[in-house]
């Protein structure tokens, strides 16, 4: 059950776009892609590049600690932000 | 049945819609739209559906679609991809709808086609074209290595001519299954040597909509036209004073009418001649130009136009349009004669086309 946290910049790119946080059973990062996937289709080509792998200027927290292994463990207590990276202009 | 002018402009910042009575006198700005993302094109296919098409450098490319007139959009890239161990796709450069609307390519970067029958939901790679044999030796221009120009035979749904930066153009007559290099007679002053077969660098490439046989293209070195689609090209800069440039626009409805906004140079700044903004107009075909500048700033101007910025309309007389560097759009509703500065103050523009929307 990982609490995740969504930006704007993604949730408002869906017409019934998914909440900022939702909370989804998942063991793995990989697994959560998918699941939000499954729900909110066209999501995980938003945060996954060829590989698959997390997108460049994508970043991922899990717990604080910065993660882009898609097979990284989640459990029920992991809290997970998907922050995109700064960048000016 | 009320009948409005419409203006898409394609910004480094998302969407814009420029809207006039059919005067086009007076015209109003909608947006931004589609989250403020760099958009490449924005496109009315000919069912009314507006798609715009980009990418940034978060999320990928996408392609937005509003079936509502921009009031909302959707946006999808499923199927966008070269696969997991080619590289991955960066933006979309060009979207082309067909006549009938039923089908869209996307030419991406790095260079690629892409088709939708779906309405843009699904993408699947034309993959003959990155099977062509000199894909190995494409190399990327200054703005990349992208596929900009998409130009579809409306009488053939199997026959289409693509333009790649600094590789060249290339035809096929199969649907996209091969690919043939239309390069021959096109300079690439950039090579040393003889003539290559293909790294002619086409800057915009059209299909004469009246006669699938002619095509135009303004290039790297020179504007070009071709009466034998795209077997052989002549050079048809003739007295304009650049060879550079990168938009060019043919007249919907007299073909012999094009226009092109000479450039610099692509070591002097890339922006209007002498920063005297203009436009060329030929009536013959590219036997001779005439400089088009009323109401245009003729000092300091130092602006740019890109490839995908100028646009005609269908009205009569033709209206033409350009969007700059800066974020100005300017606007002639009488085929280039006179010009009027539309809108300002948007991000740089990197897309114009124009449409007439009924009802």
């Amino acid at each position: 059950m990982a609490n995740v946290y969504l930006p704007r910049s993604l949730v408002a790119l869906f017409q019934d776009p998914p909440p900022r946080h939702v909370i989804v059973e998942s063991e793995s990062l990989g697994q959560l892609v998918e699941k939000l996937d499954a729900q909110w289709p066209g999501i995980a080509d938003r945060l996954l590049a060829p590989g698959p792998q997390i997108r460049e200027h994508i970043n991922v927290f899990i717990d604080g600690e910065r993660e882009r292994d898609l097979a990284a463990p989640l459990s029920d207590a992991s809290v997970v932000h998907v922050i995109p990276a700064v960048a000016g202009g | 049945m009320d009948r409005r002018a419409q203006v898409l402009i394609g910004t480094r910042k998302g969407a814009f819609i420029l809207e006039s009575s059919i005067d086009r006198q007076a015209w109003d700005v909608r947006g931004p739209f589609c989250e403020t993302w760099p958009i490449h094109h924005f496109v009315r296919a000919s069912d009314d559906t507006l798609y715009a098409a980009g990418g940034n450098s978060w999320y990928g490319p996408t392609v937005f679609r509003s079936d509502d007139d921009g009031a909302t959009w959707t946006q999808s890239s499923s199927g966008l991809t070269y696969g997991d161990t080619e590289p991955k796709i960066t933006t979309i450069w060009n979207l082309t709808p067909s006549a009938d609307a039923k089908t869209l390519y996307a030419g991406v970067e790095p260079a690629g086609l892409f088709r939708s029958v779906d309405r843009g939901e699904t993408w699947t790679h034309v993959g003959g074209l990155r099977d062509h044999p000199s894909r190995p030796d494409w190399e990327p221009g200054a703005g990349g290595l992208c596929l900009h120009s998409i130009a579809l035979d409306d009488t053939d749904p199997n026959h289409m001519w693509v333009g790649i930066s600094s590789v060249g153009t290339f035809e096929t007559n199969d649907g996209g299954e091969t690919w043939q290099t239309r390069n021959k007679g096109v300079r690439a002053d950039f090579f040393p040597g003889p003539e290559p077969e293909f790294g002619q660098c086409v800057h915009k490439l059209h299909v004469d909509p009246t006669n699938p046989a002619r095509l135009f293209q303004q290039n790297h070195c020179g504007v070009y036209r071709s009466e034998d689609g795209g077997q052989s090209w002549t050079e048809i800069t003739n007295e304009l004073p650049s060879d550079f440039g990168f938009p060019l626009a043919i007249h919907p409805h007299d073909p012999s009418t094009i226009w092109v906004v000479p450039h610099n140079g692509p070591e002097a700044g890339r922006y209007m001649v002498d920063g005297h903004a203009a436009v060329w107009r030929s009536r013959d075909r590219g036997a001779t130009w005439l400089q088009l500048d009323a109401g245009l700033p003729h000092v300091n101007a130092y602006v740019t136009v890109l490839r995908e910025a100028m646009a005609t309309d269908r009205l009569d007389p033709v209206g033409v349009y350009f969007g700059t560097s800066t974020g100005q759009v300017f606007a002639s509703s009488n085929e280039g004669d006179e010009w009027r500065m539309v809108a300002d103050f948007l991000p740089p523009v990197w897309s114009v086309e124009a449409a007439v929307v009924e009802g």
